[in-house]
């Protein structure tokens, strides 16, 4: 039986006034503004429109100020606003060859053609607490050195130059798009890619270290790491011709895996991929990694039952607005049901006393 | 339905150019730029949506769906005939109106004067702005030594 129940208004529209007053906070402390959370929360926003799943820094910085800061909300604003966009179209498949590279790092090879590039990386910082970030105060520039002008290769395009790696089949099939059918397993690779780049970074993380710890081990080797830009180009019919409809940042990470072979094929590498929007290298490299566990039937392993190689497993559940607008639901008004879930134990237990009594 | 316009290829080439550095611009700065626009009739009004951006399994594979980006078009018509045409980044209508006004009006007698006082500009700050970018990448590219060990001494 649903029962409609009416009233609280007053309340919720008193909750929401408040809840704006506590998102100011202290009125004494300056306003954070749009701008100030894009430039200078940077790697928030950048999750934020990975997870949001839609390209736009200064949206990403709006949902983080509405939402206080808790980025999952935010993620949830973003993904109900692009709900409300008309799809003007997709892009050409994005170059990442030609990449305009600030950080480019191979953990496979040392000497390689456009070298090893740190770019801004937290990376052999102390990770100690800096207190000279709580004064205010000017921060030195960056060094420059002449721009490297070489080409910048794909270290998987040395080893596959080589047969040493498992060829990537070309093509250009139209993908299956999650945002337009519901997701369907089998799930086809590129479905997967596109679920676990845009899911949640705290439970890709978590796959990808089970299988580091030994659930659906696959040996992973960074074979190369990249941040830059990337230009977007689409074909537009009216014109006859792809124009550059914008530069998007993103973040690419190929792992180079235990390789496989048998009497007749010699043995060969194989890959993980991951691909995310913005600078958001822990989750790349989860996602390569959790792109290779789950490639395991196309590539003859065994199911070791391992959590990471459960499709199912992975991508039903790597979705954190699905996963939170479940979970948080429960706390919602369940009046009706918990009624009669009350009804029935008190019968229950009315009965079991009325046995035990007779009983007697 | 067929293209509305067939240029040459290397007249395409060079619509393709202005067209994504126009995409690129910031918005305040191609104002401050072309601040006054020419009488135009809208053929499409601006309006902006998601392109979805995809990416190539393996860099060089087979593609899939990354995820959305905003886009703003529009498409207008010169009082004096020429059609342009505008996809940009973002959600700034005012950005895609003047993106299409300049496409239209590089299509005109007016190219030269607007590519040496809009473009040229453009172009050089972009460039600047990459080049500092890739400037301070460089200085962060590891230059590997061998330290001498005791035991070859």
């Amino acid at each position: 039986m649903y029962v409609a129940v009416k009233g609280g208004e007053r309340a919720i529209d008193n909750a929401h006034a408040w809840l704006a007053e506590e998102r100011r906070g202290d009125l004494g402390v300056a306003e954070l503004s749009v701008a100030q959370i894009r430039e200078q929360l940077a790697l928030a926003v950048n999750r934020v429109m990975a997870e949001g799943s839609l390209f736009d820094p200064d949206l990403a910085a709006l949902a983080i100020k509405q939402a206080r800061g808790d980025l999952i909300e935010a993620i949830f604003l973003i993904r109900a606003y692009r709900t409300t966009l008309p799809r003007l179209g997709a892009s050409r498949p994005v170059d990442t060859a030609a990449m305009a590279v600030i950080r480019r790092i191979s953990a496979t090879f040392k000497d390689l053609p456009g070298g090893q590039v740190l770019g801004p990386t937290f990376d052999y910082t102390h990770r100690l607490l800096d207190f000279k970030l709580a004064a205010e105060g000017a921060v030195a520039r960056a060094e420059t050195a002449p721009a490297l002008v070489a080409a910048v290769p794909h270290v998987m395009a040395m080893l596959d130059r080589d047969g040493l790696i498992a060829p990537e089949p070309a093509g250009d099939a139209v993908p299956d798009d999650l945002t337009r059918t519901p997701m369907e397993l089998p799930a086809s690779r590129a479905l997967r890619l596109q679920a676990i780049s845009r899911g949640d970074e705290g439970f890709i993380l978590s796959m990808a270290y089970s299988t580091q710890r030994g659930y659906g081990r696959t040996h992973a080797f960074v074979g190369e790491l990249r941040i830059g830009a990337v230009a977007v180009e689409m074909d537009i019919p009216a014109l006859g011709f792809a124009v550059e409809i914008g530069e998007i940042e993103v973040t690419e990470c190929e792992t180079v895996n235990q390789f496989k072979g048998s009497k007749t094929e010699p043995a060969q590498f194989t890959r993980g991929y991951g691909l995310v929007f913005g600078q958001t290298e822990r989750k790349a490299i989860a996602m390569s990694l959790v792109d290779r566990a789950l490639r395991w039937e196309e590539l003859g392993e065994d199911n070791s039952g391992a959590p990471a190689q459960d499709a199912e497993f992975v991508l039903m559940h790597a979705d954190n607005v699905q996963a939170t607008g479940f979970l948080e639901h429960i706390k919602l008004p369940h009046y009706v049901d918990f009624q009669s879930e009350l009804e029935l134990v008190r019968r229950l237990r009315a009965d079991a006393s009325a046995s035990a009594e007779a009983a007697e | 339905m067929p293209p509305e316009t067939a240029l040459p290829p290397d007249q395409t080439a060079a619509r393709q150019a202005w067209m994504g550095l126009l995409a690129r611009a910031k918005p305040a700065r191609l104002q401050a730029l072309l601040p006054d626009l020419p009488p135009y009739e809208v053929l499409r009004a601006p309006e902006t949506g998601a392109v979805m951006v995809q990416g190539r399994m393996g860099g060089t594979g087979l593609p899939f769906n990354l995820g959305e980006m905003t886009v703003t078009r529009c498409a207008l018509k010169l009082d004096a005939g020429a059609v342009g045409h505008a996809h940009v980044q973002g959600r700034d209508k005012a950005h895609a109106l003047r993106a299409a006004v300049i496409d239209a009006l590089m299509q005109t007698e007016q190219a030269a004067a607007l590519r040496a006082s809009v473009l040229v500009p453009l172009q050089a700050e972009e460039a600047a702005r990459r080049s500092a970018r890739a400037s301070k990448a460089a200085a962060t590219k590891v230059e590997f030594f061998t330290l001498v060990r005791g035991e070859d001494q």
